[in-house]
């Protein structure tokens, strides 16, 4: 459901031995729970849901918009959407694309997971318009399910950290978060869901229960409140005992580079 | 137009339909003219999966203009309708080439520039407008969209207070297009049709559609439908054309058939990115004006990635 993904095949240089992409998916499969049901998004949400399977999380149920319940994805076998074949392989069933979108409104879903393009302080996501709607400089591809996973299920988000894409407020709401904060979400309706967790290549963020901002819950090794702050377009309030979040081990890597050996998504 | 068309026109529409048990094989030229100017068309399948290429492909050959197209995501097959001036409004969820490659530049190009119309709807929202047109309602409620830009922008949706709990609804109007084009694995003469897989938005949007145009990889006999009823998802009463079109939805994938042809997608991407509307025009004479016919441009593909895409496709069923 990001716009900006590329095909590029080439092997992981960064000095720290693991790319931005792969640090997303880790930490994001970290954030997944054993017996849950989560609909996943394609690309690091995918990969990282099936991860989540892979490293201790064998009973996650995997939903796809396309309309597939259960999924195993197969390694080397990464499909190019949500909405492929590749996508049923060694899965419980498949449903309408409207019916298992359903299902999130129904309740049966934990968690939504899916990447962005632009993010505010309450968690609202734009994948729709860059400038003014009426008027757009850029018309993004819009919203896929991402509306209907975030209005209706907790939520996390993987997605490049870029101070361009942490705004202070989104040129557009495309997929509800926290809308402007307080009980503004459940005013408008949304009483079930929430923006749950954000994860980027440089920190793991949570809500605060209250004012629905935004919050670092943990830096990613080797980068500073600062390095975050500068990155980052809207306020950020550290709490004093922030936490580090344990860097990649060679397990995960090693599988999730056995999941994706042509790089599709993790380059 | 209004949004909604009145229940009395609906059922008058649908009364005055020959849906008689008839032979209903025509050619993909024939099945065209059955499209006209102007008409709001739905298309089937989704993303890069069992879109009705062929269809769409014979459509843009045939010279039609101002299509209103709805379908539940759009990936080439949008840009071959904008970009080739066949359709001047899209109705859709998601708009891009896929997620291999990106944001579509001919999407960009023509909604930018003022040439089509981008109408956004959630995906669950464009399906549950099918659905409402499938049901014979003018409206369905649903909890996604509200609060969002999206249903901000809508002019075709209302917030409601439930009239049992108070809560706050979004109603989603009906949608019944004038067409549906919808390609499956294989239907009889009659339009009876089978879809193994992925079925998407396909039976709502059949059911809501004044007239259904099946192009299907294989036409079987009736006798062959009837040993596995449990697989027939399209009614024949629904359908009024039926097109035998091999590889119809080349170069996407059609489940179990084929997967999509990622190098002629990667090709056509490199050609239309560079320049959205010379590329574009270029890949039109080459590919859609210039062959002669459907299997000349499965050819102009290349047979050894045409193979290998169905090499692929069979591969769903290995054990």
């Amino acid at each position: 459901m990001t716009p900006d993904t590329k095909t590029a095949a080439k092997p992981a240089t960064d000095p720290k031995g693991y790319t931005a992409n792969e640090l997303l998916a880790i930490l994001s499969a970290r954030q997944l729970k054993e017996g849950q049901v989560v609909f996943a998004g394609v690309g690091v949400p995918l990969l990282a849901a099936t991860l989540a399977q892979r490293l201790g999380c064998p009973g996650l149920t995997i939903l796809f918009e396309g309309g597939v319940v259960g999924a195993f994805i197969e390694p080397g076998k990464l499909p190019p959407s949500t909405n492929d074949q590749r996508c049923t392989r060694r899965a419980n069933m498949v449903l309408g694309s409207a019916d298992v979108l359903l299902l999130l409104q129904r309740g049966y879903v934990d968690v939504g997971f899916m990447g962005g393009a632009q993010i505010d302080q309450y968690g609202n996501l734009n994948s729709s318009f860059i400038g003014d709607p009426k008027n757009p400089k850029t018309r993004l591809p819009g919203t896929g399910g991402g509306n209907d996973i975030s209005s209706l299920t907790d939520m996390i988000v993987a997605m490049k950290h870029e101070k361009r894409r942490f705004v202070e407020n989104v040129d557009f709401v495309t997929s509800p978060g926290w809308l402007s904060g307080g009980t503004s979400r459940r005013e408008a309706g949304l009483t079930h869901g929430g923006m749950f967790r954000v994860v980027t290549e440089l920190a793991v963020f949570g809500f605060d229960e209250k004012t629905r901002r935004m919050k670092p819950l943990a830096l990613n090794p080797g980068v500073t409140r600062e390095e975050l702050q500068d990155n980052t377009g809207f306020r950020l309030d550290f709490d004093p005992d922030l936490g580090t979040t344990d860097p990649p081990s060679e397990r995960e890597l090693s599988t999730l580079r056995m999941l994706d050996p042509e790089r599709l998504f993790i380059a | 137009m209004t949004v909604v068309r009145p229940y009395d026109t609906l059922r008058k529409d649908l009364a005055e339909r020959d849906r008689s048990l008839r032979e209903k094989v025509m050619t993909l030229e024939e099945a065209a003219a059955l499209v006209h100017d102007g008409d709001t068309v739905g298309i089937g399948g989704c993303t890069m999966s069992r879109t009705p290429m062929g269809m769409i492909w014979a459509l843009i050959r045939a010279g039609r203009k101002r299509l209103s197209c709805s379908r539940s995501i759009m990936s080439s097959d949008g840009d071959w309708l904008i970009g080739s001036g066949a359709s001047d409004h899209v109705l859709t969820s998601w708009f891009s080439q896929s997620i291999l490659f990106g944001i579509s530049k001919v999407m960009r190009h023509n909604v930018e520039n003022g040439t089509a119309r981008f109408e956004e709807w959630s995906h669950m929202g464009v399906g549950m407008r099918f659905r409402a047109g499938a049901m014979g309602v003018p409206f369905v409620p649903v909890r996604s969209m509200l609060g969002s830009g999206v249903a901000g922008e809508l002019a075709a949706v209302k917030e409601m207070d439930c009239p049992f709990t108070g809560e706050k609804l979004l109603l989603v109007p009906a949608l019944n297009p004038k067409v549906a084009l919808i390609h499956v694995q294989r239907c009889d003469a009659y339009g009876n049709a089978q879809i193994d897989g992925l079925q998407f938005m396909d039976i709502d949007l059949a059911m809501a559609a004044d007239r259904v145009i099946l192009t299907t990889e294989r036409i079987v006999s009736n006798d062959q439908i009837r040993r596995a009823p449990d697989h027939t998802k399209i009614p024949f009463f629904t359908v009024d054309a039926v097109v035998e079109l091999p590889f119809g939805c080349a170069p996407h994938e059609c489940y179990g058939v084929y997967e999509p042809m990622l190098d002629h997608m990667r090709y056509y991407v490199g050609l239309v990115n560079k320049d959205p509307v010379n590329g574009m025009k270029e890949y039109l004479d080459r590919f859609v004006y210039g062959p002669k016919s459907w299997v000349e441009y499965l050819g102009l593909i290349g047979i050894d990635h045409v193979l290998a895409a169905a090499r692929a496709g069979e591969s769903i069923y290995d054990a």
